[in-house]
């Protein structure tokens, strides 16, 4: 073997031993990240569970009362209460005690018996606005069913062009399956960032950073010392996390495994060049953390974890292609869900892998920097 | 409100104090069964080598920190119960003082004034001596944080001082601080105790201070060895001291030869002879082998004392055993290095600029081989950039660096830097890494492998006796050994040349002894020790030193040379301290001349 490699190899131990050592240090790598994937996997959900409503059925006939059985039987509603007037149903969407009210009028049955559109009104709290839509799906849906029912049951003309939705990949649009896959390269992106972002500013710290100056190791040698361990526990992270999706949140991986794997190396890659260009410019490791943090939100806002790119004003989407995570999402979805191999994705790989050397030549070139 | 106490009370007294910290290594007892008291309108001093509790001490009696057991009582309050109160009658300084560094001068005095309820309309009044006194005035629009070292702490002192409070308690404000912001400092602290009545408690790891106070109280590992005023402490030591001059053997050679003979409690060489401490009131009776050896009673210093109560206290256990005959491991493997080159170091018109500022301004000396050579200067002087551009850590603007005959600037660095030991003064090493894990890396880093790093590091365990601590992780240890570990980490790849950024830095006189002695010891097997230091004690062990300011050299020359230049009439035997200060002042008045 030869001695270079041996100097890179003692280096990667020290970095090991200096993470792994410390009790502390041991812990807030290991435990926050799979808590927080935990906790994360079940409270991030766009899925609306127990909805509390309120109905206001005006209507003593039959229909209201098969339409209104028909939200009290589904688990995704509960019933609060019944009001009777309109007083009650502004205090209750005021109070937060609902999110939805059903109105009937007293001439449902009547008018449904009659052959004539029954109306059925639903008073949604619109004040938080995405789930007040989600919530108006639900509705709709429910209503929708009933209509068909009610058509076939009484030998009515079914509408002319009816709409037979199919969602691929997804087919029950379990917000889970979108949102997890998301986290592992959040908590990906927060590891590699952390394990090199602190560790230069630690050194310079410590003083430690002009011993190694000192020794005949080249800004290239240090940079690999610290790149290899922040790989093995990157790799090892997310790993953990895979199995957690899989086995734990039954997220279905459908696409090949190198593809996965090759998307992780590469984004932990990118995550350490950012980290070590952070480090490399900071003093001390609060200024690191920061920095971090600095990097690590508007790259999680801007790249398609929560609202989609495409939703985004075109200076912002241009803004996202500097942005790692957003090419990481685009392999990790595809991977799980859509089954996607290699061919599909060798452009998100390159432009990851494109970050990573930039970032890494950027972080040497200001090591150097610092003795000039 | 009344200061509840009696007019001729002391100020402080302090029964039976007990402080525990837990620690990884166990129970430390910072403060065991301290007893003392400090009478009103004096300087008092606290002294003791790091670790011994100073700091501890002066937080329990500034009330913010409570004692485990015993009583103290300050100006007639008990700091555990009446915090809040004292703290309005005493001013505190801690070692790092709260300077707003963003905020200049005249706002961080507002800010202690505002702190302290010291009313709008009188603190010109109040403003004025203390910025006289601190020679502050000029520098009143000033940021903090771009004032010297010094400066910043006599800006601290007049923070503390600017409520006039009665008792003022100070965490070694002269520590990192150059010999003449030093000087200037002392003198701002006994005006304001002569003039003011102010009493003063002062904590100090220089035992050369000892001198500026009325009473010390000595403290080591946590409880009192000595109290009284330090003319009566030093009488103790009256007639145990001498100096020691063999003919044929050098003082290098001689001292630790010396320290291992029974009876000598302390052993220092100094120019050509060796001062010991003896138990008795007689030189002791030396080894056959040292034929011809002559001796002289001396004048007793404060460190002296130190020693003394130190050796009586100590016998000779805890003492490093050090024999020169294990030094061996190094006379078998270093045939005198690259022969023929006469200078280890070449500096020269050495320059480097920072912007418009010229921080080392065409600087030329050299260290020849085996030569332990000193850097000193005032803060700001220009030692740590030359420093940095020895290592290789800066590149120098312009001029010429040579490193045992070849060109620094050239090609190779990296080969040359394994000629180089490197030593900084926060020694430097992976605090949570173990001993052993410390030297291995480090001796990768130099690229040894195998059987040969192995060896090696068994070797410096051994010579630096490190073997029990081996498993121990770096941060943990005790800051002597850790001193000792930084040392070994910089010798791991037997460097022809060792550069020592203030290696002494806090740690106590017999660590620092003991560090002198293998320094010496490594000069004579030809290894060149280039060293910057505050303590001009210290700079006694050198062959040769460099003084600078503001870039340039001032003076060049032995100890002796040195102390030379700047002998007066008034003066005739300058000490090296006082030579330091009187060439620094010729140099500042020489500048202030008109042309």
């Amino acid at each position: 073997m030869s001695l270079l490699v041996i100097r890179i190899l003692r280096l990667a131990q020290k970095e090991f031993l200096a993470l792994l050592r410390d009790k502390k240090s041991r812990l807030v790598l290991i435990v926050p990240p799979l808590i927080q994937l935990i906790v994360f996997s079940y409270a991030a959900t766009f899925d609306l569970n127990r909805i509390s409503y309120a109905v206001w059925n005006e209507d003593p006939g039959l229909f209201s009362r098969q339409l209104l059985a028909r939200f009290s039987g589904s688990k995704n509603f509960h019933l609060l209460r019944a009001v009777n007037s309109e007083e009650d149903v502004k205090s209750l969407i005021d109070n937060r005690d609902v999110l939805l009210v059903v109105h009937l009028r007293s001439t449902f049955s009547r008018d449904l018996l009659a052959g004539r559109q029954g109306s059925v009104q639903a008073i949604i709290d619109g004040r938080q606005s995405n789930t007040a839509m989600i919530l108006m799906g639900y509705v709709q849906t429910i209503v929708q069913t009933f209509n068909d029912d009610f058509v076939t049951e009484h030998g009515l003309t079914p509408p002319i062009a009816p709409i037979l939705v199919r969602a691929w990949y997804n087919p029950n649009l379990k917000s889970r399956w979108f949102i997890v896959p998301g986290i592992v390269g959040l908590l990906t992106l927060v590891i590699s960032l952390l394990v090199t972002a602190l560790s230069v500013a630690r050194e310079r710290e410590d003083g430690t950073f002009d011993q190694l100056l000192v020794t005949p190791l080249r800004p290239f040698d240090i940079i690999m010392g610290k790149i290899i361990p922040g790989f093995v526990i990157g790799l090892l992270e997310a790993t953990a996390i895979i199995l957690v999706a899989v086995f734990l949140f039954h997220v279905p991986l459908r696409g090949s495994v190198l593809a996965l794997y090759l998307g992780i190396l590469l984004f932990i890659l990118s995550g350490l060049g950012v980290g070590l260009m952070i480090s490399s410019v900071v003093k001390t490791q609060q200024q690191g953390l920061l920095g971090a943090f600095l990097f690590l939100v508007p790259s999680i806002i801007l790249s398609g974890f929560a609202t989609p790119i495409e939703n985004m004003p075109r200076v912002i989407q241009d803004l996202t292609l500097l942005n790692p995570l957003r090419y990481f999402l685009v392999v990790l979805r595809s991977v799980f869900l859509q089954g996607a191999g290699v061919r599909i994705l060798l452009l998100d790989y390159g432009a990851m892998a494109g970050i990573g050397v930039v970032s890494l030549v950027l972080a040497a070139h200001f090591f150097r920097k610092k003795i000039e | 409100m009344a200061v509840a106490e009696q007019k001729n009370s002391p100020a402080i007294s302090v029964s039976h104090l007990v402080r525990t910290f837990r620690s990884p290594r166990g129970i430390i007892r910072a403060l065991d069964d301290v007893s003392f008291t400090v009478p009103k309108g004096t300087i008092t001093g606290l002294i003791g080598p790091d670790g011994a509790g100073k700091t501890t001490l002066l937080r329990i009696l500034a009330g913010i920190m409570a004692p485990d057991g015993g009583k103290a009582e300050i100006l007639g309050f008990d700091p555990e119960t009446q915090g809040p109160k004292l703290q309005r009658h005493i001013g505190y300084m801690p070692q790092k003082f709260g300077l707003y560094e963003d905020l200049t001068v005249g706002e961080n005095l507002d800010l202690h004034a505002d702190l302290h309820g010291v009313p709008v309309e009188r603190r010109s009044e109040f403003y004025a001596p203390l910025l006289a006194m601190t020679a502050l005035s000029p520098f009143r629009s000033r940021l903090a944080g771009n004032l010297s070292g010094g400066m910043k702490q006599k800006l601290g002192v007049a923070c503390s001082l600017v409520h006039a409070p009665p008792l003022l308690l100070l965490d070694e404000p002269t520590v990192g601080v150059d010999p003449v912001s030093r000087r200037d400092l002392w003198e701002i602290l006994t005006t304001q105790v002569r003039n003011q009545g102010t009493t003063l408690l002062v904590s100090t790891a220089y035992m050369d201070e000892a001198s500026r106070f009325d009473r010390v109280v000595i403290l080591y590992n946590g409880h009192v060895l000595g109290e009284g005023n330090p003319s009566d402490l030093m009488s103790n030591v009256r007639g145990h001291v001498f100096w020691v001059n063999v003919p044929d053997i050098a003082a290098r050679r001689l001292e630790p030869l010396l320290s291992q003979v029974p009876g000598v409690i302390d052993a220092v060489g100094e120019a050509e002879e060796v001062r010991i401490v003896s138990e008795g009131t007689s030189p002791p009776s030396l080894p056959e082998d040292m034929k011809g050896a002559r001796t002289k009673s001396l004048d007793p210093r404060f460190e002296d004392a130190f020693m003394l109560l130190l050796g009586q206290e100590q016998g000779s256990k805890g003492r490093r055993s050090f024999s020169p005959e294990r030094l061996g491991w190094q006379n078998k493997k270093r045939g005198l290095l690259d022969g023929g080159v006469e200078d280890s170091i070449v500096i020269r018109d050495l320059t480097r600029n920072f912007g418009s500022f010229c921080a080392v301004d065409h600087l030329t000396f050299s260290v020849r081989r085996g030569e332990i050579f000193g850097l000193l200067g005032a803060n700001g002087a220009g030692k740590t950039t030359t420093f940095r551009m020895l290592s290789g850590l800066l590149l120098p603007t312009s001029g010429e660096l040579r490193i045992d005959g070849q060109d620094v600037l050239g090609a190779g660095v990296s080969n040359l830097r394994s000629r180089l030991g490197y030593m900084s003064q926060k020694f430097s090493l992976y605090s949570q890494l173990t001993v052993t894990q410390n030297l291995t890396f480090f001796t990768s880093a130099y690229g040894m492998t195998g059987k040969r790093q192995r060896d090696r590091i068994a070797e410096i365990e051994e010579f630096f006796e490190l073997v029990p601590y081996r498993h121990e992780s770096a941060g943990l240890l005790p800051l002597g050994f850790r001193q000792r570990l930084a040392l070994a980490a910089s010798l791991a790849h037997e460097p022809s040349i060792l550069l020592l950024d203030e290696p002494t830095s806090g740690v106590d006189p017999l660590a620092r002894r003991e560090f002198w002695r293998t320094i010496s010891q490594l000069s004579l097997w030809g290894i060149s020790v280039l060293v910057t230091t505050h303590f001009m004690t210290e700079a006694e062990y050198c062959d040769r030193l460099a003084i600078m300011s503001l870039g340039r050299l001032l003076a060049l020359g032995s100890p002796s040379e040195i102390r030379a230049r700047a002998r007066t009439e008034a003066c005739p035997n300058p000490s090296l301290e006082e030579a330091f200060i009187a060439l620094l002042e010729q140099e500042n008045r020489a500048r202030d001349a008109p042309l």
